[in-house]
This record gives structure tokens, C-alpha cells and sequence, in this order.
């Protein structure tokens, strides 16, 4: 039974694509056959940070508009044979999107993939509107910080009246994702905390990504997180978030919780 | 309380943080989606009482009031003159 779910956070550089291609890949590696859907009309950037940008011919417009067939416009990731991309235009505006035409994409890729995760532009308007329209699932990409914090929240509120499982009386099912945080700058006090963020936002938590530099070092090569260096603090946070998504029960850790003699000294505590 | 705070004299901001979007979010929640079901609960109460007695749509002003702890809903129609006479010309 294929999932599509959306990837969206309402601002704009929260890491709503890191995320799609992080969890995309991490979803692959675990043997699920993935598709990464760029919804970014005009303004696509999944593809750089999968590495696949010189190999755009096709993309999502020409597909629903029927220029191209699906399978000519999917492009398979090189790393990965279960994970592949569908890019979307970058000369043609948002408007050339219909929701029908959308909707027979998602019905087409359900057959194909496992999963179907759709990296939403930011905003609110037609382009977000149209990833998130036949979701099953949300990941709300926030960052600890309080436009963020505002904007997830009416993304919540848009998932729970704009889509079609709201329309229908379903629920989408959603889940926070916490992304540049920084543990040290919360147990000071100087960042909203986990908590915080829970208390406000009522939605489920599904991971924490910690800022980090290994985030800027992957994209930089093209590469997302999880397969650049899965070692690192964000790629297993990612790994571990791609898990709960499968359903499996992974202990909730705040990356980079070392806790130093001074920290315990002067009485930080963990987030 | 946390030792370094009160050597480096630097207060937490991020309990303001969180209060402000307390307080903007239970705001920003109650506005959302509100005009809509006012706007149906007008039509329908409208319709209903239309069924019994002539009104001017006008006159039909229905209200949401939210507070902390329970929200009213004010329902204000105001009827013509005679309505008890048409009452109860269809009672007889």
C-alpha cells in the first residue's frame, strides 16, 4: 500500500528539501522504493540536492500536461536503484499545475512506489496547496523559532481542512519535524525547546535534526544527508525518523546530547 | 537557575518566545475557518425560521465571542411587528 506524504512547513528555508531527500533516501536504503516529487514550480531545487540536475529532461508540468509519459520523466537515483526523482519545471510558473492533473500523477505513482514524498514550496498559495492535496501523511519541517512555529501551526490547520482525506472526514496523519536545532542554545534558554514546540504545535513529534555542518557539506556534493556521511549527527537522526515513518518504535534522542562535566556542573538540562 | 545565565547577566528569551505564541496562536486559531461556519450557521438559521416567519435577512446577526475557557455563540434576530398575529393565524 503506497504512501504519499508531504513534506511542507509554510516558510520558506526551514529544510523542507534536505528533509525530502534525506528521509527519501534513508526510506530506500531501508529497501522501500521511493519516489522524491519537487512540487517547487519554477524555483526547483530538489534536484541539486540530489545530484541529478544535469540529468533533467522531463518534468512534472510536462507530465501533466502530456508532453511527456511518466517513466520518461522519473530519473533514477544513481546511488540508490529504488529511489528516484520527479523534478519539477523550472521555466513554467505554479499556475500550470491543476489539481486533476495532479491528482492523476499521485493516483499513477501510487501504483509504482512505495512511498511518494512530496517537498512543497513554501507559502500557503496554490503550489503548497497542491503537494499537500492528496497526502495521506505530513512531515511539518519547523525550525525552533517563532515564524516558524506560526507558520507550521496554520499549515496544521490547512492540512486538517484543505486536503482531500480532510474533505472526506479522514484525518492526515501528521508529524513535527524539528530541524537546525541546537541543544546547547535550548538548555540556556536562548531557543524554544522540544517541549515548547510539542505543547504549541499538538502534533507528534518525529525527529529532531540537529544544526549541523555535515547538512551544508551534502548538499554542497549533491548528495542528500543520509547517503553523504550516514555516520553523521543529522543523517542519523534523519535514518532514525525515516524508521518511525516504517512504524518502528526508535527511542527519541536529542543528537548531540553529550553532556559535559561543566554542563552537569552548572545544571544544563536535557531538552 | 542556571549558573552561566547569572555570571554572563543574560535573561532566557525563549519563554517569551513561547508565551507570545501562546498568546498569537489561540488568536490566530479562532479567526481560522470562523467566517465560514458563522456564515452557515447564518444561512441555516436564517432558513429555518424563514420557514414560520417573513424576515429581512438583514436582521440576522449571528456572533462568536471566544474566552479562555468557553466560547459564546450570540444568535440576534430581530422579528417585524405582527409576528404573534401571523403566529397565530397559522395556529388557528
Amino acid at each position: 500500500m503506497a504512501k504519499v506524504l508531504v513534506v511542507t512547513s509554510g516558510k520558506g528555508g526551514v529544510g523542507k528539501t534536505t528533509s525530502t531527500a534525506a528521509l527519501g533516501a534513508a526510506l530506500a536504503q531501508m529497501g522501500e522504493t521511493v519516489v522524491v516529487v519537487d512540487f517547487d514550480v519554477g524555483l526547483r531545487n530538489l534536484d541539486l540536492i540530489m545530484g541529478a540536475e544535469r540529468r533533467v529532461v522531463f518534468d512534472l508540468i510536462n507530465v501533466v500536461q502530456g508532453v511527456a509519459k511518466l517513466s520518461q520523466a522519473l530519473i533514477r537515483d544513481k546511488r540508490l536503484e529504488n529511489l528516484w526523482l520527479l523534478p519539477a519545471s523550472q521555466t513554467r510558473d505554479k499556475d500550470a499545475l491543476t489539481d486533476e492533473g495532479v491528482g492523476s500523477i499521485i493516483a499513477d505513482l501510487r501504483t509504482k512506489f512505495d512511498w511518494v514524498l512530496c517537498d512543497s514550496p513554501a507559502g500557503i498559495e496554490r503550489g503548497a496547496m497542491l503537494a499537500m492535496r492528496y497526502a495521506d501523511e505530513a512531515v511539518i519541517v519547523t525550525n525552533p523559532e517563532v515564524s516558524s512555529v506560526r507558520d507550521s501551526d496554520r499549515i496544521i490547520g490547512m492540512l486538517d481542512s484543505k486536503t482531500v482525506k480532510a474533505e472526506r472526514g479522514e484525518r492526515v496523519e501528521k508529524h513535527v519535524l524539528i530541524t537546525r536545532y541546537d541543544q546547547a542554545r535550548a538548555s540556556r534558554g536562548e531557543m524554544l525547546s522540544i517541549e515548547d514546540i510539542l505543547e504549541i504545535l499538538a502534533t507528534p513529534l518525529l525527529g529532531i535534526i540537529p544544526e549541523s555542518q555535515d547538512v551544508l557539506r551534502a548538499s554542497n556534493v549533491g548528495s542528500p544527508v543520509t547517503l553523504n556521511d550516514a555516520a553523521s549527527a543529522p543523517a542519523r537522526a534523519y535514518t532514525d525518523a525515516a524508521r518511525r515513518l516504517m512504524g518502528e518504535t526508535v527511542t527519541m534522542t536529542v543528537p548531540l546530547a553529550r553532556k559535559s562535566f561543566m554542563n552537569r556542573l552548572l545544571g544544563r538540562r536535557a531538552a | 537557575m542556571n549558573l552561566l545565565r547569572l555570571i554572563s547577566g543574560r535573561t532566557a528569551t525563549a519563554p517569551v518566545a513561547r508565551e507570545r505564541l501562546q498568546i498569537l496562536l489561540a488568536h490566530e486559531r479562532g479567526l481560522r475557518g470562523q467566517p465560514e461556519l458563522l456564515g452557515l450557521l447564518r444561512a441555516e438559521i436564517l432558513a429555518v425560521v424563514s420557514r414560520h416567519v417573513t424576515l429581512d435577512p438583514e436582521k440576522v446577526i449571528v456572533r462568536m465571542e471566544r474566552g479562555t475557557h468557553v466560547s459564546t455563540l450570540e444568535v440576534d434576530i430581530e422579528v417585524p411587528n405582527g409576528f404573534e398575529r401571523s403566529m397565530a393565524a397559522a395556529a388557528r
